[in-house]
């Protein structure tokens, strides 16, 4: 049951979400809410070729639309050396496009105008003249030598963006070649898109007056992007105050700074009025950063009673035009290296190829960390795969080669050190909860009937939090993060963070940390995100880093105050500092429990009676540099059945366990869950963005890029058991991304179940209707 | 997503607003319920210079019925056939329950939905099932035609510039038969368009013989598509397993799809055949367990 944020030592508890009552009542304040005196509005010219030059730009006609202010072109922001910016991924990109264009909807040239609907006549009345060049769809092609090098603007006269490899190549090659049993899977994650309701936006207030820019702006990580903006426009960062306001959404996709965001910037900097940008649905799916889009094969290898002996994993990944992933800089493919998933690999290699072909750029972490669900859904898929070849159980293949909680730390063949987890614990749970054998059984009987029904498992293990400054930075600036306490008189508080929350409920969840640590309830904490003028430098809400490193800033910034509240505490019980003790939610003597005061009590004499020479106040800031990255992980079971005349796949049920570490608050665990695996189910059956021949994108909107409604999603099932992270502060692994890297092979593996005994071993997703049915129709199955 | 900018006349009368279709004709578009219309505005792909908003025209309101046949009038919402009560018409309130979303039915108009004619649309199907026919009239004069008559090609209809489609008739079943009627549609999720979509509707008498059959299909031609050759089959005889695939494969072949990134021709055209299989095989179990009563 939901309990009211007034609850004392609320770690653990259900409490209700401080955020929804502002947010269910339609009193959020999101970007496209903010109005300010004198505001413009932009509009973007788009390319509707995939691959053109530009033989020129009219804007004559344009210009003669009432209300139009100002348009500018690439050619105008080369003359402010603007044309390109850098990427987060460290490729760069054009702002506006310079010469040609690289994708269909690409941005060439900005309108402003003092109404939105005179911006949009406006962009319409831009002539471009186009002459339309080959166009690379296919990644493949994009390598071999008759492919055309779309970027002539680098050195390098190719598509190859980079490669990347991880692992022995020779001793994983030697040990499959000993492996007695070997399985080889081509597995595709298509293109997709991590479409947020709230699409991009931003409103960029230049005073001229003062210098300061002020930049209202949908994102995710409001710090990186101050930086960002400071490099590439010159402006100075102590002059730019960046403000998230409510976000609806992110997954990933606000983690980048786009064209729009420049180009506003741009123009509020020209002329000296705030200019607001808000894209449509289909300029956020077509334009902003997709994810996945990898075309990987895996490889391994065996012994005959199904001991995993080498894993080697290949992989294109087609990142578009421009490089525009948001990657630790050091890592290209993002912690794709966690392909060895549960399993105990002797041996493993895996390498990744970046591809540019004529398409968006990209891809983002879409609600995962870093290309953690590519690599948990290529490993879970090949181990049904390697079940199927071995007559194994996929459970029992599991349980024979997990790695065992005395393991941990287990260091993994690519280089990870996992912190803990007790996979066989987990995965039991699942089958408890689902009655695994009961299905089975169940499952046998339904085939005598003719019916098609699968089940599928996935025990995957993630890896969030990054990350350790020695080995993570995004354009240098290590991945720590932050927390900023403040405790006023009456024992209220107020806490910021350099992270920024877009739905996973940080006001409530790090008020119950904080209120944890100081012996507060979650209501005497105000949990504030999203200004960079008043919350300390951090990284940023994306891959599933807040709690990992946000929310140990947060303890221990807690406990740096309770470190000044105890001298406090020991001057108003007139003790020793060393004879007061903390129990959680007061200070008393020890051994004498009675003789007891409160962090209220402590606060009123932090700004009123303090020992002598104590500095008053009470508040601490800390910047948390985790020692490693956690290991959530979880296993999931679907339960599937086909129906043989349409093709249309019916999940029946849906169990996940989870396992998180220590879990702040459970209903926000479950809602996360639920958010995620609804995401998982999407991506397994209906999204993808495809493109045809000629590089138009043909899934531009929701009636053709198809978001799961509270109709199709199944009923989620869930369950937890709870690992602790031995080196973060509460032990707490964060859980946001979990469902959606772990289900898409639940979901596949299900209907691979259910077709298997036909011969049929791999299915693509989205696994839409169409494609099943033409499974069942070639293996005559079909009714 | 803002319209280019248009002119706009709300017309409070039937002859007011044929003034306007008559002195506007190709320019102006009729706004009813605007389900179709003003999204394909706000994205461009639509540009008329004239609106002319027939919504508070109180003549073109109202459903009635006369014997069995029902009248809708040319405003006559989504919503009003999924709430309706007409047993005699059953695959009315089954169809109009699929149609997009709540929100789409509560202001969507049946007229709307043909005078659009998107092949996947589902009133089309429906209708053509139902042999209903179609009232247009001018500001001279007013002309009735069969659905058959009246969908032309993709997004074009009967319809001339200067007409606005008035009444839909649905004509009365059979008498003293068991009806029966089923709309298939299969959707990749929910409000989605057909990606093909099956009307069937079948009145059986107390022998279990069919005395009139309709079956309509969406999504899969140029327009929504009457497959008479699967219903003669059916006419005059008992829905027998063997006659109902038969009818199946008949409408199945009837059918004339493209191949899309919703399903190749191929899978469209079986899908024809599994829901007209499912619907009449759905009739012939319904009529099985009623007993009809002769006067």
């Amino acid at each position: 049951m939901a309990l009211e944020a007034t609850e004392k030592s609320p770690l653990g508890k259900a409490i209700k979400r401080k955020e929804d009552p502002r947010l269910i009542r339609g009193q959020g304040r999101y970007l496209d809410d903010i109005v300010l005196p004198r505001m413009l509005y932009m509009a973007l010219v788009r390319s509707p070729y995939a691959h053109a030059r530009i033989k020129s730009i009219r804007l004559d006609e344009a210009r003669r639309v009432p209300g139009v202010k100002a348009i500018i072109t690439g050619e105008d922001l080369a003359a402010a050396n603007l044309a390109w910016m850098p990427t987060l991924a460290g490729d760069k990109q054009m702002v506006l496009a310079a010469g040609k264009v690289l994708f269909q909807y690409q941005e060439v040239a900005a309108v402003v105008a003092e109404t939105r609907a005179a911006a949009e006549d406006g962009a319409q009345c831009v002539e471009v003249d186009y002459e339309p060049l080959q166009v690379v769809v296919d990644p493949f092609f994009a390598l071999s030598s008759e492919a055309p090098v779309l970027r002539e603007d680098r050195e390098q006269k190719d598509n190859h963006i980079w490669h990347w490899a991880v692992g022995d190549q020779g001793a994983a090659d030697e040990a499959l070649a000993k492996s007695p049993v070997r399985v080889k899977e081509k597995i595709r994650m298509p293109r997709v898109h991590p479409a947020p309701i709230e699409p991009c936006g931003c409103v960029a207030d230049y005073q001229k007056s003062t210098g300061k820019l002020t930049w209202y702006v949908t994102s995710q990580a409001p710090h990186a992007h101050r930086t960002v903006l400071s490099l590439v426009s010159g402006l100075p960062e102590h002059l730019i105050h960046v403000i998230s306001p409510d976000v609806g959404g992110g997954f990933g996709n606000k983690v980048p700074v786009y064209p729009g965001y420049v180009c506003a910037v741009v123009l509020s900097l020209q002329l000296g009025r705030p200019v607001k940008w808000v894209e449509s649905r289909s300029e956020n799916i077509a334009t902003t950063n997709f994810a996945r889009d990898y075309h990987m094969t895996a490889e391994i290898g065996a012994t005959e009673e199904g001991i995993v002996t080498a894993l080697k994993v290949s992989t294109v990944a087609d990142h578009g035009a421009f490089d525009a992933a948001a990657d630790p800089t050091r890592f290209p493919a993002g912690l794709f290296s966690i392909v060895t998933g549960s399993y105990r690999f002797p041996q493993a290699f895996a390498e990744v190829d970046g591809v540019y072909t004529n398409k968006a750029p990209g891809g983002v972490a879409y609600r995962c960390s870093f290309r953690v669900t590519e690599a948990s859904f290529l490993i879970e898929r090949t181990m049904q795969s390697l079940a199927l070849k071995l007559g194994l159980d996929p459970v029992e293949l599991r349980r024979r080669n997990f790695i065992r909680p005395e393991e941990f730390p287990y260091n993994s063949p690519l280089g990870w050190t996992y912190d803990s987890g007790q996979y066989e614990k987990t995965l039991q749970k699942a089958m408890s909860l689902i009655d695994y054998d009961g299905l089975r059984a169940e499952q046998a009987q339904r085939r005598e009937r003719g019916e098609l029904v699968g089940i599928g498992v996935s025990t995957f293990t993630e890896i969030v939090g990054a990350g350790p400054s020695n080995t993570f930075d995004i354009l240098g600036i290590k991945m720590f993060d932050s927390c900023e306490i403040r405790i006023h008189p009456t024992g209220k508080a107020i806490a910021r963070l350099g992270t920024r929350h877009q739905g996973q409920g940080h006001e409530t969840t790090f008020a119950q940390l904080i209120a944890h640590e100081l012996g507060l309830s979650a209501a005497d904490i105000l949990v504030e995100e999203g200004d960079t003028d008043t919350a300390p430098y951090g990284l940023g809400t994306y891959a599933s880093r807040s709690t990992p490193t946000a929310g140990g800033a947060a303890a221990l910034a807690a406990r740096r105050i309770r470190q000044k509240a105890q001298k406090i505490a020991a001057h108003l019980l007139e003790i020793s500092p060393d004879d007061t003790e903390w129990d959680g939610i007061h200070f008393h003597a020890k051994g004498l429990e009675s003789r007891q005061v409160s962090m209220v009590d402590v606060a009123l004499a932090a700004y009123t009676n303090l020992p002598e020479g104590m500095e008053p106040g009470l508040e601490a800031t800390f910047y948390y540099d985790p020692p490693n990255l956690t290991f959530p992980n979880g296993a999931y079971i679907a339960v599937v059945s086909i129906d043989r005349g349409t093709g249309q796949v019916k999940v029946e049920r849906f169990v996940a366990v989870d396992d998180c570490g220590t879990v702040i608050n459970p209903m926000v665990v479950e809602g996360q869950v639920h958010g995620g695996l609804t995401e998982g189910f999407g991506i397994a059956f209906m999204q993808e963005i495809a493109f045809d021949e000629d590089g138009n994108c043909l899934a531009p909107n929701f009636m053709e890029y198809l978001v799961p409604t509270a109709v199709e999603t199944p009923n989620w099932e869930t369950g937890r058991t709870e690992t602790p992270s031995p080196h973060h502060p509460i032990g707490a692994k964060g859980v946001g991304e979990s469902p959606n890297v772990g289900s898409p092979a639940a979901f596949v593996n299900a209907v691979v179940d259910a077709l298997s005994p036909h011969g049929v071993t791999n299915v693509e997703i989205p696994m839409f209707p169409w494609k099943i049915w033409e499974i069942l129709s070639q293996h005559h199955l079909a009714r | 997503m803002f319209p280019e900018a248009f002119a706009y006349y709300a017309a409070h009368t039937l002859d007011e607003a044929l003034d306007y279709v008559d002195q506007y004709g190709y320019d102006a578009k009729i706004l009813a319920g605007g389900q179709s219309l003003l999204p394909l505005m706000k994205l461009r792909l639509a540009a008329p210079a004239v609106l002319i908003d027939i919504n508070a025209v109180a003549e073109l309101t109202g459903v009635t019925e006369t014997d069995g046949q029902l009248h809708l009038g040319a405003l006559t919402r989504h919503s009003t056939m999924e709430f309706g009560c007409w047993p005699q018409h059953p695959l009315v309130a089954e169809a109009a329950q699929q149609i997009a979303d709540p929100i789409v039915r509560n202001r969507g108009t049946v007229a709307g939905s043909l005078a659009h004619a998107d092949p996947a649309a589902d009133w089309g199907a429906v209708l053509l099932a139902l042999n209903a026919r179609v009232e247009v009239r001018d500001k001279h004069q007013s002309r009735a035609m069969p659905m058959r008559e009246f969908f032309i090609d993709t997004f074009t209809t009967a319809l001339q510039p200067t007409e606005i489609i008035t009444r839909v008739e649905i004509p009365a079943p059979p008498a003293f038969g068991y009806v029966g009627g089923h709309y298939y549609k299969l959707e990749r999720k929910v409000g989605d368009f057909a990606v093909v979509g099956v009307a069937v509707t079948a009145t059986l008498d107390q022998g279990g013989r069919v005395l009139s059959a309709g079956i309509g299909l969406s999504a899969v031609g140029t327009t929504s598509l009457k497959a008479t050759g699967a219903e003669e089959i059916l006419v005059g005889q008992r829905l027998t397993p063997e006659l109902i695939s038969e009818a199946a494969q008949v409408a199945a072949s009837e059918s004339s799809p493209f191949g899309d990134r919703r399903g190749s021709e191929e899978y469209k055209r079986a899908m024809v055949q599994v829901f007209v299989e499912r619907g009449l095989l759905a009739i012939a179990e319904g009529g099985s367990r009623v007993t009809v009563h002769s006067a």
